[in-house]
């Protein structure tokens, strides 16, 4: 039994309303919001992601951007993802390692595992990020703390990206050396949350939004929340992702969090996000969650194109990948496996990195150290 | 000026400098030659100390500079002792910037860890400065424990806001036996001015030098104003706290003792 739960919280919100207050939002909550000189509270969050905002995005531009600069300084990290299987017992009408999709299934051996953190490293990535579908059988607990065991020597950071586990279980994944974990709500609509994940463990919305208490409460160092941006109304989403960080970040104090900005991208399957969003609303979205929480850590993926990461970069995000692989065995070569999505930045890290240094801020590849914990 | 000595050891410069959030290694060692340091931090999880070709370490070897490791990341005293435990072994030094933040946005150290470590640490022989909120009581015991030094702020780290605990930081100075080197919220060279005024013996700087327009200039305008801020000090500064002293000395002879 958990002590605390975001349930409690989100249950006393309606998705109907919140969508209202967002396309209700006017000029004077924005001007409001932004000239806060105090922390911001979810309902401001709400004029900085409403269409009222729109007008106001240079304005919005430069307070994230010196925000970010003060409290991360002129530096971005670095990270890269290693998917370990695409073993996947889910139905996720989006994804393209659902169930029902046809493809090779992998699940990668200690050998190969190996061969993954050789390429890996030659780029010069000392942050990892591991990844899996969810297979309790093939991928469970066990299977990934003998992954991070052959990892962790190689790796100064170890984040994970995998089906939410009970508590006990993040209990004893944290001593193998396991930083961060990510967990995508994909959506807080929860009667549409059942659609898009109708069978699977991840069909069960409560057991994935307290996934955050779980880890906290076992004492976790990083949480990475997000949505699947595009899936259901992405401003709706977004506000949702605020509430909970900022339960999250009064809840559990020693815990770092992040937020990432999937935005739904072709799959296997063709799947059409019903609320598409524009990289301008994406930039929109980045400095509202800057300018909400200083701390938090934003990150940007290679979903994203080179042109739109190069452009945007600076105003908010703190961390990035470069030179991704989606598919278990990717790195090395393997090219039996069919990639979750499409990667659109496929430069090389040292050819991002580069890109990075050009516009004056250090490339950080090391910012955590086994001997922390 | 009077040297600063902490543990036995002199520096001439009473500025310390930190070597996070530079735009680039170079920035940050033209910056570190530009102030006129001794004394760098490094956070350990940022250098690999086990690679000879770390790109920061490499950056600051530089013969006029000391390193100060910080424990940054840690959450208590016993990931904080096995930290400092590697950082000896690696970089050669047994000098340890403590520091305990639990809290991972406010970066607010830990006074009971802190404390906890200190005691530790220094029975393993290590010369201790710990980073603290400026409580004075806790600054006297961790002088009863063996620190070489008191490192409380002036605001929260990274605040830029300057010397807000100013109550608190006088009565450390007042009470203090072991150097005052303020720490975090140092946001502009008059705030390290005036914090050197009120008589601290040196001061800690990071991202006011390493996110300026221009670091390095901005380097050189905290040596100065360090320097500025403890020559006024040395040569007893007027200041409203103390009473003024009449500008002629006074003739008792012309008092009517009667």
């Amino acid at each position: 039994m958990l002590k605390h739960s975001f349930s409690k919280i989100f249950n006393q919100y309606s998705w109907e309303e919140v969508c209202n207050r967002i396309f209700h939002s006017t000029e004077e909550d924005v001007n409001r919001a932004l000239n806060k000189n105090s922390k911001l509270s979810p309902e401001d969050f709400i004029a900085l992601i409403s269409p009222a905002a729109k007008n106001h995005l240079p304005e919005m531009i430069n307070k994230s951007y010196s925000l970010t600069r003060k409290r991360f300084g002129n530096t971005m990290q670095m990270y890269i993802p290693m998917y370990l299987s695409n073993e996947c017992n889910n139905v996720c009408t989006y994804c393209g390692f659902s169930f029902g999709n046809k493809l090779p299934r992998i699940t990668l051996t200690d050998d190969e595992i190996l061969n993954e953190i050789a390429v890996i490293k030659a780029m010069g990535y000392e942050h990892i990020l591991l990844v899996t579908g969810e297979d309790n059988l093939k991928v469970g607990v066990d299977y990934i703390a003998h992954a991070i065991e052959i990892i962790r020597p190689h790796f100064s950071h170890i984040s994970l990206e995998v089906q939410p586990m009970e508590k006990d279980e993040y209990e004893k994944l944290i001593p193998f050396g396991l930083n961060t974990v990510l967990v995508y709500q994909e959506t807080y609509h929860e009667l549409n949350y059942k659609t898009y994940h109708p069978k699977g463990k991840k069909s069960n919305f409560n057991f994935r939004l307290e996934t955050a208490d779980r880890l906290g409460e076992a004492g976790i160092h990083k949480i990475g929340l997000g949505v699947l941006l595009g899936l259901e109304d992405w401003r709706a989403d977004s506000f949702f992702t605020a509430l909970h960080l900022q339960y999250l970040n009064k809840t559990y104090w020693q815990t770092k969090y992040s937020v990432s900005f999937p935005r739904l991208r072709p799959a296997e399957g063709a799947f059409k996000p019903k609320d598409p969003m524009s990289e301008k609303d994406l930039l929109q979205l980045i400095c509202a969650f800057r300018i909400f929480d200083e701390n938090v850590e934003l990150s940007l993926s290679t979903r994203e194109s080179p042109t739109f990461r190069d452009k945007i970069f600076e105003l908010g995000i703190t961390s990035m990948s470069a030179g991704s692989k989606t598919d278990p065995g990717g790195y090395a070569g393997n090219k039996h496996a069919l990639e979750q999505f499409h990667i659109s930045d496929e430069r090389t890290p040292s050819e991002v990195a580069e890109v990075i240094r050009s516009r004056g801020y250090e490339v950080v590849w090391k910012d955590w150290d086994a001997v922390m914990q | 000026m009077n040297n600063l000595i902490i543990a036995g050891k002199e520096f001439s410069s009473r500025l310390f400098l930190g070597t996070g959030k530079f735009g680039s290694n170079e920035l940050m060692r033209n910056s570190v030659i530009a102030s006129g340091t001794e004394m760098v931090t490094v956070a350990l999880k940022r250098v690999d100390v086990w690679k000879e070709d770390d790109d920061l370490l490499l950056h600051l070897q530089l013969p006029t500079i000391n390193l100060l490791p910080n424990t940054s990341g840690v959450r208590n005293a016993k990931e904080a002792v096995l930290a400092a435990q590697m950082a000896r072994e690696a970089l050669q030094t047994n000098w340890l910037k403590l520091e305990i933040h639990p809290d991972p946005r406010y970066l607010l150290p830990d006074p009971i860890e802190t404390l906890k470590a200190t005691e530790e640490l220094v029975k393993l022989g290590f010369i201790v400065l710990p980073y603290i909120n400026a409580d004075p009581v806790l600054c006297k015991k961790l002088e009863d424990v063996g620190t070489a030094a008191v490192m409380p702020l002036g605001s929260p780290i990274g605040s830029n806001n300057g010397i807000q605990t100013r109550a608190m930081l006088e009565i450390i100075i007042e009470q203090s036996n072991v150097p005052v080197i303020v720490d975090a919220g140092i946001g502009a060279p008059s705030h390290a001015a005036f914090a050197m005024e009120l008589g601290a013996d040196a001061v800690l700087v990071n991202t006011a030098v390493a996110i300026a327009g221009n670091p390095v200039a901005m380097a050189e305008a905290f040596k100065l104003a360090v320097m500025s801020g403890r020559m006024a000090f040395e040569n007893k500064l007027v200041t409203s706290v103390n009473v003024a002293r009449a500008s002629s000395p006074f003739d008792l002879s012309l008092l009517d003792i009667n």
